[in-house]
């Protein structure tokens, strides 16, 4: 593992006109990681995970990805330097078929044969998807959407992905296939992953190390276990 | 049961009563201020009865006292639907260009006129079904690119003498560069706010063609263009080829019918590109779209400079067929007229645009009889397909079909 952070956020500040959302965030990603951002509603990880793909627009501070400052590189691009997000609320294409959502994670690239070998082996992973392959995304089950989204990020061929509350409105039992999936994709993909999440006690079991937002600000940093014993942290996110 | 059907005949007396009300004031009040009933009741009584057997046929349906009919048509309906997924997209295609190579010689002048008309109206609502149906920006200026092509031609031909040949693709250019220049600073609004915003550039350039004396020549518009020129082989004296115009409303059928073709076969095109993907994921959700790494500001900014493109095409052909252009020709009604083609007929399908122009213009003019009444008929028309075909006449097939083409 290098010592060189695939991704680094020095102090950034942004938010959507006078409403400040975020007031210097600093946080470090290191290859081959995940990490969890948890938070309390409205504490900026949306933001923090949008304010790095370039679509709500930096205001201070400086975001660093492999090693190149990407403050001013518009979203489009971000794809093709492998960064991707899966947003929060999977945002899907509904009226795409599955398909054709794959197709679109692997809009930057030429290589067809590469694709249609990548969309097979996104139905390998999720076979459900194989299944629903012709069917309009719009039209899946809310855990089905929620593969189809990161299988989509995935055909990006990401090297870092952000993955903005994956657990969001689904049973205990599909949340735990997405985050063996979220493993999975970690170990064997070798994909560093940036997660987001409500669900502070999965999220701390899945990742290695973990930060607490509040209002905007970092408030806490920790490796995951420390943060799981912590007990100001199992009072206010896992509520106990 | 018996409950529902006590439901469904309370409503329907209901509706026939305000129909009544609604047909009296526009049949029996006349201008001189005498009132009748006589008519009013003999067309009412015909809709009643009409309406009361269909009805009745509804309600035995739904009751199944109809298998005996029913059962049968249904497996023709099928057979035919079956017959027709045999056979391959391309023998439609040909029936279909075969029969329009043929009309004009079928259809008389008057025919052939109507033609020209809804193959002009084809363009346009291809052309707008781009922004519309494949990027899902709601556009309610369009025809005034449609207005732009035409006065290019109309300008660059009786001002400089140009050709035909010459000014079509200069019309398309112009249209091109008035679609970015509405496009650019619209492109920040969704939804409403941009199909507002249209609207009033689209007003604008009407306002500018009316206005602009001196090289528009204002509401008087611009007469005396020449039709399209061609150079056709003779074989008279040797092998020759002589100039001739194309005045014959024949000829200039195949014209406009060629348009036509082209503009279908490059929406078709652009619809099956990665350029319709990345509209399609804009229309879909913007945001997702530029995770994805679409970059929606060209995206966007392409999808309003085809659909101008398109729109000047047509406006060049259409000013070589009238010989005169004005800015009456390109008002807002016209702009919402190419919408509800697209609408009715169902968004990112070109059959469906087909038969949308064709129920919206050619329909019309059959009913020509009804005139007064055509309106209500329209808008009928469109509460009864909202009702019963929310996504169009020929929806587009979208879910899956273009993916399993590639794949296979
Ligand atoms: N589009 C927007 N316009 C204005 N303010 C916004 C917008 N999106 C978010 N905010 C504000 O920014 C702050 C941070 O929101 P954000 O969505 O990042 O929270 P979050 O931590 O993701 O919360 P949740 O867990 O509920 O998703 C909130 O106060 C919110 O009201
Ligand atoms: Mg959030």
């Amino acid at each position: 593992m290098s010592l060189q952070p695939i991704l680094e956020l020095k102090n950034v500040h942004s938010g959507y006109g006078s409403i400040k959302a975020l007031k210097g965030i600093s946080l470090k990603v290191m290859p081959g990681e995940i990490v969890a951002i948890i938070g309390a509603n409205g504490a900026g990880k949306s933001t923090t995970l949008m304010t790095i793909c370039g679509i709500v627009p930096i205001e201070k501070g400086e975001i660093y990805y492999d090693g190149k400052l990407i403050n001013k590189v518009s979203a489009e691009k971000l794809p093709t330097m492998g960064l991707c997000q899966v947003p929060e609320g999977r945002r899907i294409f509904p009226r795409l078929s599955v398909m054709e959502n794959l197709r679109l994670g692997a809009f930057h690239r030429d290589d067809t044969d590469q694709i249609m070998k990548d969309i097979q082996h996104s139905y390998e992973m999720f076979p459900i998807l194989g299944e629903r392959k012709a069917q309009q995304g719009g039209t899946l089950s809310g855990g089905e959407q929620q593969m189809l989204a990161i299988a989509r990020a995935l055909m990006t061929k990401p090297k870092v992905l952000l993955l903005d509350e994956p657990s969001l409105g689904l049973a205990p039992i599909i949340i735990q296939q997405i985050f063996d999936i979220i493993a999975k994709i970690n170990k064997e993909e070798d994909v560093t992953i940036l997660l987001v999440e409500q669900n502070a006690n999965l999220a701390l079991q899945a990742a290695s190390r973990g930060y607490v937002v509040e209002t905007g600000e970092i408030t806490l940093e920790d490796e995951a276990q420390s943060l799981l014993t912590n007990p100001k942290i199992r009072e206010a996110y896992l509520g106990e | 049961m018996i409950q529902e059907f006590k439901k469904v005949w309370k409503q329907y007396t209901i509706g026939m009563v305000w129909l009544l009300g609604l047909l009296w004031p526009m049949l029996g009040i006349h201008a001189d201020g005498t009132l009748t009933f006589q008519k009013t009741i003999t067309i009412w009584s015909y809709i009643l009865a009409g309406s009361f057997v269909c009805f009745m046929i509804y309600i035995m349906k739904s009751g199944s006292s109809f298998k005996f009919i029913a059962d049968p048509v249904s497996r023709a309906a099928n057979g035919v639907k079956s017959a027709s997924a045999a056979l391959p997209i391309w023998v439609w295609i040909t029936v279909a260009v075969v029969l329009a190579l043929i009309y004009p010689q079928l259809a008389g002048r008057y025919g052939t006129d109507v033609a020209i008309t809804v193959l002009f109206y084809i363009c346009l609502g291809l052309g707008l079904n781009v922004v519309v149906g494949l990027a899902g920006m709601l556009d309610l200026g369009y025809i005034a690119f449609y207005g732009v092509g035409a006065y290019t031609y109309a300008i660059l031909n009786v001002t400089y003498g140009l050709a035909f040949w010459v000014c079509l693709p200069l019309s398309a250019l112009t249209a091109c560069i008035a679609g970015c220049i509405v496009g650019y600073p619209t492109l920040r609004m969704r939804g409403d706010y941009l199909a507002i915003v249209t609207l009033g550039f689209g007003e604008i350039i009407r306002i500018i063609l009316n206005n602009w004396m001196t090289l528009t020549n204002g509401p008087n518009g611009i007469l005396g263009i020449k039709p399209i020129g061609i150079f056709w082989p003779m074989f008279e004296n040797g092998f020759t080829f002589e100039h001739i115009w194309v005045k014959k409303l024949q000829f200039f059928y195949y014209f406009a019918l060629g348009l036509a073709i082209v503009t279908a076969i490059g929406v078709q095109r652009l619809n099956f590109s990665r350029v319709g993907r990345a509209w399609e994921s804009i229309r879909e959700d913007e945001t997702a779209a530029e995770l994805m790494g679409v970059n929606t500001f060209i995206y966007k900014l392409l999808a309003y400079a085809m659909g101008a493109v398109f729109a000047g095409m047509a406006g060049a052909f259409f000013a070589a067929r009238m010989k005169f252009v004005s800015p009456e020709s390109f008002t807002f009604l016209e702009s919402a007229m190419v919408l509800c083609m697209v609408v009715l007929g169902g968004m990112g399908s070109i059959p469906g645009i087909i038969l949308g122009v064709v129920a919206l213009i050619a329909l019309p003019e059959i009913f020509r009889e009804l005139e007064s009444y055509r309106m209500l008929v329209f808008g009928a028309t469109m509460i009864i397909m909202m009702l019963f075909r929310p996504a169009g006449l020929i929806p587009a097939k979208r879910m899956g079909t273009r993916s399993e083409e590639k794949e296979g």
